[in-house]
This record gives C-alpha cells, structure tokens and sequence, in this order.
C-alpha cells in the first residue's frame, strides 16, 4: 500500500495582468486565481499510477502552502481526483523564498509520511523551478525534475527527462520527489459531479505552530533570498501586429513586410 | 575574503559554453568582492586538461570530484563538501536544469537563498546584487542574499570570455562521501539524441513549429513553408513539439536545445515561453503566427499575426514562391 503526496499551488489565472507591489517587491496577488496547470500534470501522473495498477495507491494527498484564498486550488486538486488536501496558512508565511517554501512543504510531507512525493515542473508565478529539489533536500529524499516518463517497478522508478545534452533516463529509488514535466500527460477534465463533490472531501487546515513548523525559518523573517524593488528595463520598439481577417490581405502584408527587408 | 564557486557542467570532454560564462563573470565579480572564482567539475572522467582549462576564464583553481555525472545529488554533495573548505560567499549555475535542482538543494542544505534565471550580477556594498526578470521579462527584481547565495544564471546571460588565454590551473581532487539520496539515484543513458541528425545552426531561415501545430504530419507546413523561402531555410521545433515525438531533438531550439540567431525566425503555433526565447532571442527578425493574441511571443515579435496558422501558412508559402517566380 503506497500513499502519493502532491504539491500543488495557487496562481494568478493566466487572463489576469500581473504586477509587483513597489513598497514590498513582492507579486500583488489579487485577482482571480487557479490551480497552477503544471500542477494538473502532477495531480494527472498520480491518478494514472493509481489507475494503472503500476503502484497500490490508496491515498493521494493534495497539499498546498497559500493564503486562505488557495482553498480553492485544493477544491480543483480534489475535484481532479485527489482523496484529500492539506492547507497550511499562517501570516508567518508571507514572504516566504523558496528555500522557505520548501521546508514548509517538507514539513507538511513528513506528517503524512508517503512513498511518493509529486510536484509540477514550474509556478506559474513563482517560476523558480526548484521547489521540488528544496523539498527533497529537507527529507534526505532523492529527486529529479521536468520527468516526462515515469514507470515503477517495485520500488524503482525509471524516470525520462530532456536535459542540457538529450533525453536523459534516470532510476531514483522511492521514497523521492519528482517533478513532472508537462509533456507527462494530458491532464483529464473534472466531472461535473467531481466539482459539486470537492467540497465534502477531507480538508485539514494548518497553522504553522500546529504543522510543527519553525516561524523563524519561514516568511520575511526567515528568507534568505530577498526581492526588492523591480525596475522595468528599457522598453524595446514594439513589433508591427496583424489580426487576420481576410487571409489574402494578411498574407500580402506579411511579403511586403518580408520584401521591405530583403528576407525573400 | 569572498570566494565564488562555480559548478562546471561538462560532457563527453567539453566544458559547456554556458559554465564558461558563469566562470568569466563570476572571476570579475569575486575580484571586486576581494576573492577568487573556482570551479567544480563532477563526474567520473574528467581530465586534467578539461578541468585546468578554466583557467583562461579566469577561474584561479578547479575542484574534481569522482561521482557521477548528470543527477542532482552528487553534485549537492560535492559543492557541500567543497564550500565546507572554504570562504564562499555564492555559489553559481550557468543556466540548466542541475542548477535549479543542485541550486535550490544546495542552498536548503547550507541555509542560503536562491535566484533563479538570473540575468545580471553586479557587486554593491560588499555584496553581489542578482538582477531577475519577471512578469514576462517586462520587469527586473533585485535579488540581495543573507547567508549562501546561489544563483542559477539564464541561458545565454553570461559571456564566456577567455581574459587569460592558454592559462591553465591546478586541479585538486576531493574525495566526497556522497549521502544517501546520491546512492538512490542511478543515471542509465545520457544526452540520447531523438531522432534525426538535422542541422539548424546553420540556416539564415528558420521556420519554427510548435504545438500549435498538432502534429507530426503537420510539420510538413513548416516543411512547404521553408521551401517557399529556398537557399538556406530550414525547419525547426520548440520542446513541446520534440516531447511530443513530432520533431528530432536536434531540431530544437531553447533552453535545453540550440541557440540560434538566423536572419528571420518564423514562429508557427509557438507561445514563446521563456525557455523557448532563450535560444531565438537574437533572430535579426522575429515572426510569429499564433491564433492567441495573448501569447507571449508577440512581446517580441517584429511582426505578429494573430490568426489561424493552418489557413495562413500555406497562403504565405504560395505567395512567396508566385513572388520568386
Ligand atoms: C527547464 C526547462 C527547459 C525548457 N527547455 C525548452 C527548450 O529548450 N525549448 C523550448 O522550446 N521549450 C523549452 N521548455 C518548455 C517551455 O517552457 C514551453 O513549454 C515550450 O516552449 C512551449 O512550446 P510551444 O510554444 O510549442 O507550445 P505551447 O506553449 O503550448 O504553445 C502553443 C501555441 O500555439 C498556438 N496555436 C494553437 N493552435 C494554433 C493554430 N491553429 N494557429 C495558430 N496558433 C495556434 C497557441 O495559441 C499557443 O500559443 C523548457 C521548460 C523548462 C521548464
Ligand atoms: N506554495 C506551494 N505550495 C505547494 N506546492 C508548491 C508551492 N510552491 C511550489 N510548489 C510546487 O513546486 C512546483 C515548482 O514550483 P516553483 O519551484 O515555484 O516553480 C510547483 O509546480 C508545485 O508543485
């Protein structure tokens, strides 16, 4: 019997223009917000190692570190087909760095103690690519990053990945942390019954004096990567754009333009 | 005294251009800081010669650690071992996907903080300041570290300059007791090649297909496209499309592919993720046709066409050959 972990995360949805408060350096966080899509392919490669028979899963824990808001990315990893999630909010965590972030989360796996650790390739937001290898760290576990092909033979994962020289193939010995590319898989839809259902599945919420955790490891306090101030570099001369409505003309424009620069 | 230790990626006996960059700016930058740069090569055969030779970056001495090459672990291990030696201030990547996981590990295990995608580095009140671009690359945040600062470069940010010509340093190997983690993880092949040999260095043109274009039997729009243009034209993939198994890796360009900077890149169905700009940005002339006028490509692109690829496509390919005659 295997249990799954998933780390999954809260993001600005795509539509939403981001931006960065001056005062903190900071990402301003309102507006509507989603489960991170790379997370879906984590969520996705859980639920077909459960469904293949490939690993005797009987639980697959979804777990986030987020504002209260983040409920709702929990509510989506459940409806996806998660068994329950994990919430850990507290305002020690704001401004938490990676590092941080990551021994929260490790903080949160060795509660539940499962053979398997899964993470998206990348935040949307956050983007350091890193909290997977932060979290592994934390729990001695072995980990590997943007894996596009994970079979399981006992305990034995072979994983495959594109690195700096080619595809790479990698054996990693559970318990581990992997992160999956989002070349993995094609992330299936909820059913609507799925979402009405999320809500009644099992969600714990935790503060950071109840997960155990050391306050002064995590949020402004704790980081050892602070952000300040972003500046905008100097605008480059925006590029001509054509919306097509009429194929021929769009076409047209694009070989006078190709012509105008002796690019034919 | 504030020493820089940079991790050297190398493969079948090359150093990779992107370390060499790494090594160039972090020799000037520890010289302003009072200190020197090092390098440290990981893997189970690395000669004397490869691993000296950083010596013409700048670097004043190489580290050799026995382990093996291409995982995140041994690498963690031997930088730990090494930075217990001696007085560093940071720690840094050329790019690559060893230092988001040996980055983000290393600097969980000596309670520092990490940078990622870095494209700047410059030395301010004692201390080195890291330049991040966000939201898009519209915006550039400054990183300040407390404790080890590691930092993983973007591709292609730093310039391997060789300030010392034909210089070579002392290499010293270190014996390295590699934790548990390391024995749980066994690389089995690296740097598989998938598919054919093509070649897109090359090419003055390069027409690029992405996901957009669904699927293998579609790259024959880039196929015509890059016929229409003749001469030196040929035909590219972003990652999604080499993962997808509808182009050869070879083909690739970014972040774990090539880097290109042809006369026209045309981008078909291509986002232009991050990754993916990395290796194009320097195109003289950068085209895209997307259907999705939000894709980040059209930050960039000289020219944008926002519509169907499908339908624009092949019109441009026959109006470019009518046009040639
Ligand atoms: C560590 C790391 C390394 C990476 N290395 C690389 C690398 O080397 N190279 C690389 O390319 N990527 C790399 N990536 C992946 C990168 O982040 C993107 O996922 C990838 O570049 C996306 O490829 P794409 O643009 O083809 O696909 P998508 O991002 O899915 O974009 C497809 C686009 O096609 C458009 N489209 C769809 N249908 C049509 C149509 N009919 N007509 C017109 N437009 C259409 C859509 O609007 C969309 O914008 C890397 C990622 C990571 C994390
Ligand atoms: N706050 C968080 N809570 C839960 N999981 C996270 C969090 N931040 C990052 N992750 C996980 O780590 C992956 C990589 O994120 P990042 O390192 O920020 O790019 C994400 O795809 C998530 O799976």
């Amino acid at each position: 019997m295997t249990k799954i972990v998933v780390l999954v995360k809260e993001v600005p949805d795509a539509a939403v223009q981001k931006q960065v408060d001056p005062a903190t350096g900071l990402l301003d966080r309102s507006g509507e917000k989603t489960l991170n899509p790379f997370d879906t392919h984590a969520i996705e490669a859980a639920l077909q190692l459960k469904e293949s028979g490939a690993l005797e899963v009987d639980e697959v824990v979804a777990i986030t570190v987020g504002p209260s808001s983040a409920v709702k990315a929990l509510h989506k990893a459940v409806s996806l087909g998660a068994d329950r999630s994990i919430h850990l909010t507290d305002d020690a965590l704001v401004g938490s760095d990676v590092v941080a972030t990551g021994y929260a989360l490790a903080e949160l796996v060795k509660r539940e103690n499962p053979d398997l650790v899964l993470a998206g390739q990348q935040s949307d937001d956050g983007q350091s690519y890193a909290v997977g290898a932060v979290v592994a760290e934390n729990l001695g576990w072995p980990a590997l990053t943007q894996v596009i092909k994970l079979e399981v033979d006992g305990t034995t994962l072979t994983c495959e990945r594109q690195a700096e020289y080619g595809y790479d193939t990698v054996k990693v010995q559970l318990p581990a942390v992997i992160s999956v590319g989002d070349a993995i898989n094609e992330p299936r839809y909820p059913s609507l019954k799925a979402i009405m259902g999320a809500k009644k599945k099992p969600l714990e919420s935790l503060s950071v004096a109840d997960a155990g955790i050391d306050a002064g490891k995590v949020g402004k306090e704790g980081r050892k990567a602070v952000w300040t101030a972003a500046q905008q570099p100097p605008a480059k001369a925006a590029g001509m754009l054509i919306e097509d409505d009429d194929t021929a003309q769009t076409v047209e424009q694009i070989v006078t333009w190709l012509d105008e620069r002796k690019l034919i | 005294m504030t020493n820089i230790l940079v991790y050297a990626l190398h493969h079948e006996g090359t150093v990779n251009k992107n370390s060499l960059g790494a090594i160039s700016t972090a020799a000037k930058l520890a010289s302003e800081l009072g200190g020197e740069a090092h390098a440290l090569f990981v893997g189970e055969d690395v000669s004397d010669a490869a691993a000296g030779s950083v010596g013409a970056y700048g670097a004043t001495k190489a580290f050799r650690v026995a382990a093996p090459a291409g995982v995140p672990q041994p690498i963690v291990d031997a930088l730990d071992a090494v930075l217990s030696q001696g007085e560093y201030g940071y720690v840094i990547f050329g790019g690559g996907l060893l230092g988001f996981e040996a980055g983000g590990a290393i600097a969980a295990r000596r309670g520092g903080g990490i940078g990622v995608e870095i494209t700047g580095l410059r030395v301010e009140g004692g201390e080195l300041v890291a330049e991040r671009p966000i939201l898009g690359d519209t915006q550039i945040s400054d990183i300040h570290f407390r404790g080890l600062g590691v930092i993983a470069a973007r591709l292609n940010a730093f310039e391997a300059v060789e300030s010392a010509a034909g210089s070579t340093v002392p290499v010293e190997d270190v014996t390295v007791t590699l934790s548990d983690a390391a024995g749980k993880v066994e690389i089995v092949t690296r740097g598989e090649q998938r598919g054919a040999d093509v070649n897109i260095e090359d090419a003055q043109v390069l027409i690029t297909g992405g996901r957009g274009l669904g699927s293998a039997e579609n790259f024959s729009v880039a196929d015509d496209l890059a016929a229409a243009f003749g001469g030196t034209a040929a035909v590219a993939a972003t990652r999604a499309a080499v993962d997808a198994g509808w182009f050869p890796y070879a083909g690739q360009i970014g972040q774990t592919g090539k880097t290109v900077a042809p006369k026209l890149y045309l981008g078909l169905g291509v986002s232009g993720a991050i990754q993916h700009k990395v290796g194009m940005q320097s195109s003289d002339a950068i085209v895209a046709i997307n259907k999705d006028s939000n894709a980040p490509i059209f930050e960039f692109a000289d020219l944008g066409v926002v519509g169907d690829l499908h339908a624009i496509a092949p019109a441009l390919a026959a109006a470019i050959k009518a046009k040639k005659g």
